[in-house]
């Protein structure tokens, strides 16, 4: 049994991470143990060399484990430590699973069947429309939905959990008392109602981009598989997919349109081998979970002939109005008017740029 | 001796008359002018000297006080010239005293003694009829402007001997005529059949003209924006003699009448660049003069990249937008002109221009693009009624279409127009996006179907609170331009669609 000071403590020492703690766990046992330590002894414990001792006698004077703890209980936040059993069960089976989580909200949903949805942060509406979709299906299967509140797909994904009424868990690459990307202000209370919200930094920590890939890891490692909704070329998303992998679960993909440029790291994906998802049963089977999504939307209910002309002149791919407009004969009015009523059925999408496409 | 005459002043858009007091006394020659003359009016000692000398009248070597009456109010600008230099005539002499009895006089003089034209005739005929003067002397090169004004006797003098000569009776001058042509579309750039596609944007367009309501164009560089911006004028209604007649006091006042025409009846369009100052945009200086904000005075004010300008410059709109006049404080004077404008924008997406668009990749990081839109801000936002998206596609196949040509867009603007008049007599407002919150529950009613659609579409579209009564207003407007007394289902539909900002809004949110 670890003592909660010692963790803390060793977690808001830098470059002691997953596998330095839990060495370090070993040897010391009890916080004032490792605050009597000499540089001698904490030499001997594995994987401990002249710098990062260095690094521990200097951080062993500034860190204050029992302030931390205070500040938390003030901030409302409870810790999970590896030996307590509501720690994620999922999460303990990685390698290097963090030591200690900063949970903010009801921890129970960190042991559910989890699904992450992870993309880019600027999604085309093709993707704001599957992160959505899929959010609030596996959310309505009592799926927790687990992304990190980044700008675009995470944040998406987040909501569309939250509007279905389910459970979802965001994973910080920050202290757990900052917001960040700062307008999710809403959204971050909004999570916290419904799922909770976690974090492996201490309090205070600034979103470092270095932090991503270490939260990347907890995304992946709390969830049964990974959804990467659209994805550039070079985006954390695919990070996370790697992570994915490593831990042995399974990654997903959503394909889209090959001028994308916000599908190419889907697409490269797939051609990696990750599954290609059309719908959330897709998920579902491969993760063995006996559970059936209501996919099919009753498309095609009461449509007119006008609209159906219309319709069949809409690509699934981005299709500008103008030549709908010349293709047709009719004027604006009649098209605009007609473009309102398909979205509203669902069976279109209206992008930026003055261009609709199919769904 | 003492002479007394009359000549006129500006104050904002109006004008009001003067006294001005000649005195003659023996003693030490001295030319001391008093009144609060700013310094273009004391300088006019100078010319009127020069100019009397060189009209070979008699320059008086005496004690000559001038004051300009009342003496409370700053008087500014050379136009006193003429009638200082009069009275000093009238004073000695020179000009039968009495003549210049019911006339007010203003002009400009040079050195040699011509006269030169000044700004802010037609504000000073306007004031001298309703004072029931029997006319107004002005610069030749004014007369035609003052001319548009009825029932008063506008005399243009060349020099200030013509000038003496009609104090004397001994010249009579040239019976001028407004040049007032009808409005025409000739006069115009360009026609709405030259723009080919773009069918959405002129449909948007002639919403925006029939009931006023202002745009905001997104699109990349070179989707044509501002090619179809400038043909706004083409299909907007013509103006009532009342209209053009305050315009062209705007013009008149900013100096800024051209001598081809005496009335302004087109509509005008100001497109000032992102660089302008807030005093270009709403007027001021010194010598407050209207800004642009007035001079795009019932036309059209056109802002090509709306979110180049600067935050506090776009912020300053809202008391145009929101009351159709704007008040400058001075520190001498607070003045109002008006300012009733239709506001068209035009912006990009983001700085690079790709934003949200399918087939680029957007180079911009999510801070600067919420950094670029965010220059408008919501309250402006909210008075900007339709958001419409300019297609980046050029259209060369289609250079056979037929496109609908200003005339017949603009036919059908004017009839809505007139529905709306009607519609609102005695309730102080003109057009449907003017409308209030209280006035929409009677005018905007919706049946049982539109409700399920309004409800359907928020839920749906995600639409916010504030857009609601956009999309009544402008679906008000539709209904108008089809000649339906009730908004039905198919305008609330088509009025949907013109809110492609709020989508960049809505992909920026998350």
């Amino acid at each position: 049994m670890a003592e909660l000071e010692l963790l803390v403590a060793l977690n808001m020492i830098p470059n002691v991470g997953a596998v330095r703690t839990r060495e370090l766990l070993n040897y010391f046992q009890t916080y004032s143990h490792f605050m009597n330590a000499t540089r001698t002894l904490l030499l001997e414990v594995p994987g401990i060399n002249e710098k990062i001792c260095d690094i521990i006698m200097e951080y062993k004077k500034r860190v204050n484990p029992f302030e931390e703890i205070k500040r938390a209980a003030k901030l409302g936040a409870k810790f999970l430590t590896l030996d307590d059993e509501r720690y994620p069960r999922l999460l303990k089976e990685i390698y290097d699973p963090p030591p200690v989580l900063y949970v903010l909200g009801e921890v129970t949903v960190l042991n559910l069947e989890a699904v992450a949805i992870v993309g880019t942060r600027k999604p085309t509406s093709y993707g704001r429309k599957i992160a959505e979709q899929m959010a609030r299906e596996l959310a309505a299967l009592e799926i927790n939905v687990v992304s990190g509140m980044a700008r675009g797909i995470d944040s998406i994904a987040h909501k569309g959990a939250i509007e279905a009424g389910g459970s979802t868990t965001a994973v910080l690459g920050c202290g757990i008392d900052i917001v960040y990307p700062p307008e999710n202000y809403s959204l971050m209370a909004e999570i916290i109602k419904a799922g909770c919200v976690i974090s492996s930094f201490p309090i205070g920590f600034r979103p470092l981009s270095s932090n991503f890939p270490a939260r990347n890891r907890i995304i992946s490692g709390l969830s049964m598989g990974t959804v990467v909704v659209e994805a550039a070329e070079k985006s954390g998303s695919l990070i996370t997919a790697d992570f994915a992998l490593d831990q042995g679960r399974e990654v997903f993909a959503v394909p889209g349109s090959i001028f994308s440029p916000y599908s190419r790291g889907t697409h490269k994906l797939i051609k990696q081998g990750a599954k290609l998802v059309e719908n959330v049963n897709d998920i579902l089977e491969e993760l063995n979970l006996r559970k059936s999504a209501g996919v099919d939307m009753e498309k095609g209910s009461e449509i007119t002939l006008e609209e159906m002309e219309v319709l069949n002149l809409i690509d699934y791919q981005p299709t500008n109005v103008e030549i709908i407009i010349q293709k047709t004969g009719k004027v604006p009015q009649e098209i605009n008017a007609i473009l309102t009523r398909l979205q509203l059925k669902d069976l279109i999408v209206s992008l930026p740029g003055g261009y609709v496409m199919r769904v | 001796m003492l002479a007394s005459l009359k000549s006129c002043a500006i104050y904002g858009l109006d004008s009001f008359l003067v006294d001005v007091e000649v005195d003659i006394s023996s003693g030490l020659p001295a030319f001391d002018i008093v009144g609060l003359p700013d310094t273009a009016v004391k300088e006019s000692r100078e010319r009127v000297r020069a100019a009397i000398k060189n009209q070979n009248f008699d320059f008086p070597v005496k004690r000559i006080t001038l004051n300009l009456a009342p003496a409370d109010i700053k008087k500014e600008g050379p136009h006193f010239d003429l009638p200082i230099a009069l009275g000093i005539l009238a004073a000695t002499e020179q000009i039968p005293a009495g003549a210049l009895q019911g006339y007010s006089i203003v002009g400009e003089l040079s050195l040699d003694g011509r006269v030169r034209p000044v700004n802010g005739v037609l504000p000073m005929v306007i004031e001298v009829k309703q004072k029931n003067l029997r006319g107004i002397v002005v610069p030749f090169e004014n007369a035609e402007e003052g001319a548009v004004i009825k029932g008063i006797e506008v005399i243009g003098v060349k020099n200030l001997k013509e000038a003496v000569e009609f104090f004397k009776g001994e010249f009579k001058p040239e019976n001028f005529k407004p040049k007032v042509q009808g409005p025409s579309l000739k006069d115009f750039e360009g026609d709405f059949s030259e723009v080919k596609g773009q069918e959405v944007l002129k449909r948007c367009l002639e919403i925006a003209a029939a009931g006023h309501h202002n745009v905001m164009m997104v699109g990349s560089p070179g989707s044509g924006k501002t090619m179809i911006a400038r043909r706004i004028p083409t299909i907007l209604p013509s103006m009532t003699f009342e209209e053009s007649l305050e315009l062209t006091k705007i013009y008149s006042i900013a100096g800024l009448l051209s001598g081809t025409a005496s009335l302004i009846e087109n509509r005008p369009f100001r497109a000032p660049h992102h660089s302008i100052s807030a005093v270009g945009l709403v007027g001021g200086g010194r010598v407050p003069k209207p800004g642009e904000v007035s001079l795009a005075h019932h036309g059209v004010l056109f802002l090509d990249e709306l979110p180049e300008f600067s935050r506090e410059i776009l912020e300053l709109l809202r008391q145009p937008l929101e009351d159709g006049k704007i008040t400058i404080a001075r520190i001498n004077a607070t003045v109002t002109y008006p300012a009733r404008f239709m506001l068209i924008g035009a912006m990009n997406p983001c700085p690079c221009g790709y934003f949200g668009d399918p087939f680029h990749e957007c180079s911009c990081p999510p801070q600067k693009v919420h950094k670029y839109l965010s220059k408008i801000s919501g309250p402006l936002l909210d008075r900007i009624d339709l958001q419409v998206e300019a297609s980046p596609v050029t259209f060369s196949d289609f250079e056979k279409v037929d496109s609908t040509d200003s005339a017949t867009i603009r036919k059908r603007v004017e009839r809505a127009r007139a529905i709306q008049l009607e519609r609102y007599k005695g309730r102080n407002i003109f057009y449907n996006s003017q409308l209030t919150p209280a006035m929409m529950n009677t005018y905007c009613k919706l049946g049982k179907a539109e409700k399920l659609l309004m409800k359907e579409a928020f839920h749906r579209l995600k639409l916010s609170g504030r857009a609601y009564n956009r999309v009544l207003k402008v679906a008000r407007t539709i209904a108008d331009l089809d000649q339906s007394e009730n908004i039905k289902e198919r305008h609330l539909a088509e009025a949907l669609q013109y809110r492609n900002l709020d989508r960049y809004f809505q992909n920026l949110r998350f």
